[in-house]
């Protein structure tokens, strides 16, 4: 049955289910228990389930980080919350040596049945040390699964695969996306957690985006449809690993494609996406892949600075009108 | 103490530093590479506490871990696969030197960034408080692991929710070359568990016996509900920091004290009248190597004969030459097995 749900409800019941479920789950993270999360993601749970499945800790990230491995090799499944992704740079060690190599490191012995949530990106002049995403940086882990999850649909139910897998997984939430909503149906069978979807179907470019940057190339794709262009958009749903058969079918039907990502664009996920499209999809494509994304500077605080240094639906709309029109000229 | 727990003791070091000694030979033959972090004079800290615990505890240990993978009953050969890398190894060759695991002996790895040990125990201690089970997590590292950030963050959690875990230091006194006059500005390491409200001693890590002692009655204590405790080892490594290290910057008289292996003892303590050993250095026995201190006192009082020794020691080197046969022989994994581990946690699991 759908119900229409913000996304931090829809990440609340995912845990709620998850831990009703599987007496093997807890929460730990800063402000999770009493306080109830900061985005409201864990509240109430302390009251229902207790201290010990609920647990705040100190300001200590990479320890309560590597804490969260260490009771995953012993069976449990840990779900920790980082309250910023900006505060994992001080956990990066725990997810990058310890969460994402023990389980090849020691030959197989012990599975590391770990999920991260965190929040990231831009959101309303947080300034420049809470306004980033460093998706790129855990991508280049091999042993992560990384989940960008844009509806309150996929948070509920990528948040749930997550739980239930035995991998360490690694969940991206967007700080400006708590608060949408969106209908929920939370007995659905959820597609495959990596799967990318087509949230808008077209004929003419593609353009491929995940977390709140399919909610820009969705209203880019309404505007380019009043100049007659038919913008596909593909939701990632997913960082590591990457659908590629879904974006080379729908490259294979367009011919252009776009990439739009809210983090700076060197070295960023759009590198690796238009990388390996091109790689695979160059006889499909009619003109070099695009890449809309954050300028290379840290994100100012100043309100129209802020910004102007990430895209938005008129940069998308801008760069597919460009790609199309070089195209018509060209040929 | 008795006869046969002593005898084991002797056997469990000799093994120990046969071990090693080994391993450092074969890495000079070129049949070993990459990091080899060495045990030698840190003995009676591995041997003594190890025996001291429950096959249901847990281990959780650094990348100087040989020893402590050999005391907790894990197969010489396996050990020494793993230092060659092949699929016999305790870590399938996947691991190396400083990652040694062994699910079904509760050895729950080698860990070679300094300070990772301190969450990963916590960790553990947390799922044993979780499952209310009688069981504790011996935690080792060095002294130069209690600069970082992971001891202060960990000791503070497993202070706050009572963590069973036991941190045992290892204090040899050097963080590689860095000697802990140098690099911490409180050198008795037990005193900072007083920040978190964690009891704490400092032992004689050169004399098996106290060793088992203290780490008994401190498990006892953790098993009862007592929370975390910290065990403080005086001990020292003779060896370098690892095989590519001479160990140059350590004052020869300082290693002479420890090893005991000089033959002109009254020059050595000369020598180290003038060019003193650390303080804490000093509280155990300068003349004496640690294992022939433990022969001695079994000579002294009967528990043992030189014969006996000589048979262990032959009896060591032949599960040496076995492991070290074993090692050679195994293959190795193939690049198809490797990426099956690497995804076999998810191969049950629809991707797309």
């Amino acid at each position: 049955m759908d119900e229409n749900l913000f996304y931090w409800q829809a990440v609340n019941i995912a845990l709620d289910r998850a831990m009703e479920e599987d007496p093997d789950v807890f929460v730990m993270g800063e402000d999770v228990g009493l306080y109830g999360g900061t985005y409201r993601a864990t509240e109430n749970l302390m009251a229902k389930y207790g201290e010990l499945r609920v647990r705040d800790t100190p300001i200590s990230e990479n320890s309560f980080t590597g804490l969260g491995v260490g009771a995953a090799m012993t069976g449990l499944r840990p779900l920790i919350e980082i309250m910023t992704l900006n505060f994992a740079l001080l956990a990066l060690d725990s997810i990058v040596n310890l969460a994402a190599k023990i389980p090849f490191m020691s030959g197989g012995q012990f599975p590391v049945p770990l999920t991260i949530r965190m929040p990231g990106g831009v959101a309303k002049q947080l300034g420049a040390q809470h306004s980033q995403r460093l998706e790129h940086t855990l991508m280049n882990v091999p042993g992560l699964r990384i989940a960008v999850p844009f509806t309150p649909q996929d948070a509920y139910g990528q948040l749930r695969q997550a739980i239930r897998s035995n991998d360490p997984i690694i969940v991206l939430e967007h700080d400006l996306l708590y608060f949408s909503k969106g209908a929920v149906d939370l007995d659905a069978q959820a597609p495959p957690m990596h799967r990318a979807i087509v949230r808008r179907a077209g004929t003419d470019i593609t353009c491929a985006a995940y977390s709140l940057m399919v909610a820009e190339a969705l209203a880019a794709a309404e505007t380019l449809k009043e100049s007659g262009i038919s913008m596909e958009v593909i939701d990632l749903r997913s960082l590591s690993p990457i659908d590629w058969k879904c974006l080379q079918q729908s490259v294979e039907k367009t011919h252009h494609m776009i990439i739009a990502e809210e983090d700076s664009g060197f070295a960023g996920a759009g590198a690796e996406l238009a990388a390996t499209v091109q790689e695979r999809c160059f006889y499909s494509l009619d003109a070099p892949v695009s890449r809309v994304a954050g300028m290379n500077i840290p994100i100012p605080f100043n309100a129209a600075l802020e910004s102007a240094a990430i895209p938005h639906a008129a940069d998308i709309v801008v760069a597919a009108k460009k790609m199309l029109l070089e195209r018509s000229q060209t040929s | 103490m008795d006869h046969e727990r002593l005898q084991g003791f002797l056997y469990d070091m000799l093994l120990a530093r046969a071990f090693e000694e080994r391993a450092a030979q074969e890495y000079t033959q070129g049949h070993i590479a990459g990091f080899l972090h060495l045990y030698p004079g840190e003995e009676a800290v591995a041997v003594g506490s190890i025996r001291a615990a429950e096959p249901s505890d847990y281990i959780v240990s650094t990348y100087r871990e040989h020893v402590h993978a050999l005391i907790r009953d894990i197969e010489p050969k396996k050990i020494m696969a793993e230092l060659y890398g092949k699929s016999t190894g305790v870590s399938r060759g996947m691991g190396g030197s400083m990652h040694l695991f062994d699910k079904e002996r509760r050895f729950m790895g080698g860990y070679a960034i300094v300070g990772e040990t301190f969450p990963i125990a916590a960790g553990i201690g947390y799922s044993i408080l979780y499952r209310h089970l009688p069981e504790v997590v011996l935690c080792y590292f060095g002294d130069g692991a209690v600069n970082q950030g992971t001891f202060h963050e960990s000791l503070n959690m497993a202070a706050l929710w009572k963590l069973p875990v036991l941190f045992i230091c290892e204090n040899n006194h050097y963080q590689i070359g860095t000697e802990i006059h140098r690099h911490s500005a409180v050198v008795d390491v037990y005193k900072r568990a007083a920040s978190y409200a964690i009891p704490a001693e400092q032992v004689d890590g050169m004399d098996v016996e106290q060793v088992y002692a203290h780490t008994h009655s401190a498990l006892d204590r953790i098993r009862a509900g007592g929370g975390p405790y910290l065990l403080e080892f005086q001990t020292y490594r003779y060896r370098g920091h690892s095989m590519a290290d001479p160990g140059a910057y350590r004052p020869p008289a300082e290693v002479r004290a420890f090893g005991g292996q000089d033959p002109i003892l009254l020059a050595t303590r000369e020598l180290a009248r003038h060019n003193p050993p650390s303080k804490s250095a000093q509280a155990s026995d300068p003349a004496m190597d640690v294992i022939q201190q433990h022969i001695d006192k079994g000579f002294a009082a009967g528990h043992w004969q030189q014969e006996d020794v000589a048979t262990m020691k032959a009896q060591i080197q032949q599960i040496l030459d076995e492991a070290v046969a074993f090692a050679q022989s195994s293959p190795s994994l193939s690049m198809d097995d490797a990426v099956y581990l690497a995804n076999q946690n998810h191969a049950h699991e629809v991707l797309f």
